[in-house]
């Protein structure tokens, strides 16, 4: 689909369309505000947070726990990951481990790390960092390990060093898989942060949704909703940006551009299994 | 071609067999055979007969089971930096550039890029790619992608071009006219080649030489010269002396009964 004029109005429209029956069906058959509030409602919440400061200074905190957690995580993933695929021994000893550790839902973690580590900041990047960590560590150990047998071949022919076919071959081959693994650990970092902030915590919007909770305020709880999903929303656009940045030679990047003419075709294969790799890792 | 004097390539009684679950497998059984500096030399086979384990072997990347492969004059015992090897898939990084694939073997062996930036972009020039030194290989068809990576083992100047079954997978017409254009490139830069294929026709029309390889084990059976002028064109295969050696060929197969190509 193409962002036409036609479909751009079509889908004012629609949004229009669905605010005005969710507005009506709640005035109509008079739906109290503590199960569902009305987008008026929402919006004034909404206005009133943003306009106090006080949302803002919130978020900032959630942001900063979600960046802190997202930039160790995913570093601590992909260097393990990179650990893991490049010398067996770490391999055989840990990753086990790894595995048992994986199939454990990570937020089911996050009391104990409050109780550890506190209601302040730590505690929210220890929660967001072990959350966002797993899909850099699975990625980039899948994407490390399936350089291309004939590439490997080829580099050997040249007489290249270990170093040389990790630096020239399987890294920048890896990168596809990372970067779809950075894509994940971001909006898990977000997830993490949050339900730290759930358990215990002092600043953040998901400490306060907690507290709107508490005092039935549903249309403020609405309002951060919707800023996180916005958040999430422009958190992923960056990453997407930097990995069209990264990967300007990845043909699914460019796809309206086919190669020249005849028989080989550029391959998919890494996207999917990148995108294989993606399904194991729950939050 | 010019008198030959030197041999660039001494295969000794070469051996190789692998070990399965049902015993050894011998890939490659007693090979003897010599090729000359400049010599264009095929290696024709049906699947299985070893042609694959040998040039594995040539390009040091497998170690033989027993006998010795030199080349001019020193044991050939691990990967070495004077072998140009062209794979049967193109095998290029699609983060690098044409031109930057090309000089992979350069960066590899640390040798100076700014030099062979401008042998790379000459042999570009030679292979018909000029002007694509900056185009990304998925921007190429499967046919410029091959040449791309023929010009990858010309590069560093090896003594030998070891080649495996380069054009299989391209489509007739540009297999044709890719051997046309290899021949032209083999008579520009006189190298030793030894060129592996399961295309009869392909192995007469290219080679100086055809050796003959039959499966299970894998072995020498014919060591065919072919005395055809050069440069050949391609009326050259409906010539009778072009399908005598073709027939001959083609009737050791049958012998064997191993032809499946």
């Amino acid at each position: 689909m193409r962002w036409s004029g036609r479909n751009i109005g079509l889908t004012a429209l629609l949004f229009v369309a669905t605010i005005a029956a969710w507005e009506a069906v709640v005035r109509v058959f008079q739906i109290p505000v503590f199960i569902l509030p009305a987008p008026t409602q929402v919006g004034m919440a909404l206005y009133r947070g943003l306009a106090s400061g006080v949302y803002l200074d919130h978020l900032k905190y959630t942001l900063l726990e979600t960046l802190l957690g997202f930039i160790v995580g995913s570093a601590l993933g992909f260097f393990l990951g990179t650990a893991v695929a490049m010398n067996r021994y770490v391999e055989f000893f840990f990753y086990p481990y790894i595995i048992m550790f994986q199939s454990l839902p990570k937020v089911a973690l996050a009391p104990l790390i409050v109780v550890w580590f506190g209601l302040g900041l730590t505690s929210k990047v220890i929660n967001a960092a072990l959350v966002a960590f797993f899909p850099l560590l699975v990625n980039t150990m899948v994407g490390l390990k399936s350089a291309d047998e004939d590439r490997v071949s080829l580099m050997r022919s040249l007489a290249a060093s270990d170093q040389q076919i990790f630096w020239m071959l399987r890294l920048p081959n890896a990168l596809p898989f990372v970067m779809a693994g950075l894509d994940v650990a971001m909006i898990f970092a977000l997830i993490g942060a949050i339900v730290a902030e759930f358990v215990g915590a002092q600043r953040g919007l998901g400490m306060l949704i907690q507290s709107m909770n508490f005092n039935m305020d549903v249309s403020g709880q609405f309002s951060i909703l919707l800023i996180l999903s916005l958040v999430g929303l422009i958190l992923n656009r960056i990453i997407m940006l930097i990995r069209r940045r990264v990967m300007f030679w990845d043909p699914s990047e460019k796809s309206a551009l086919e190669p020249a003419t005849d028989d080989v075709a550029a391959p998919r294969v890494g996207r999917v299994v990148a995108a294989r790799a993606k399904e194991g890792v729950t939050p | 071609m010019a008198p030959v004097t030197t041999e660039a390539i001494a295969v000794h009684d070469l051996s190789k067999s692998y070990a399965t679950r049902d015993g050894a497998v011998v890939a490659l059984d007693r090979t003897t055979f010599d090729v000359a500096e400049g010599e264009f030399v095929s290696v024709v086979g049906p699947s299985g007969c070893g042609k694959s384990t040998l040039l594995k072997i040539l390009a040091g990347i497998l170690p033989a089971s027993s006998g010795d492969a030199r080349l001019r004059g020193t044991l050939i015992d691990g990967p070495r930096r004077d072998i140009g090897v062209v794979f049967q898939s193109p095998v290029l990084f699609p983060w690098r550039t044409v031109l930057d694939n090309v000089l992979l073997p350069v960066d590899v062996q640390r040798l100076d890029r700014g030099r062979y930036a401008r042998v790379g972009a000459d042999l570009l020039g030679l292979v018909g790619l000029r002007g694509f030194e900056q185009r990304y290989p998925w921007e190429l068809s499967g046919g410029m992608q091959q040449r791309v990576a023929i010009t990858r083992a010309l590069v560093h100047d090896p003594a030998m071009l070891l080649m495996d079954e380069p054009f299989g997978a391209l489509d007739a017409m540009t297999r044709e006219h890719m051997n046309l254009e290899l021949q032209r490139i083999w008579m520009e830069r006189t190298k030793t080649v030894l060129f592996i294929t399961h295309s009869i026709p392909e192995a007469v029309f290219l080679g100086d030489r055809v050796l003959v390889m039959t499966p299970r084990p894998g072995r020498l059976m014919d060591d065919v010269r072919v005395a055809l002028p050069r440069p050949r064109s391609l009326d050259v295969m409906n010539t009778p002396e072009f399908g005598r050696h073709v027939h001959h060929i083609r009737a050791l197969f049958n012998v064997k009964g191993g032809v499946d190509a």
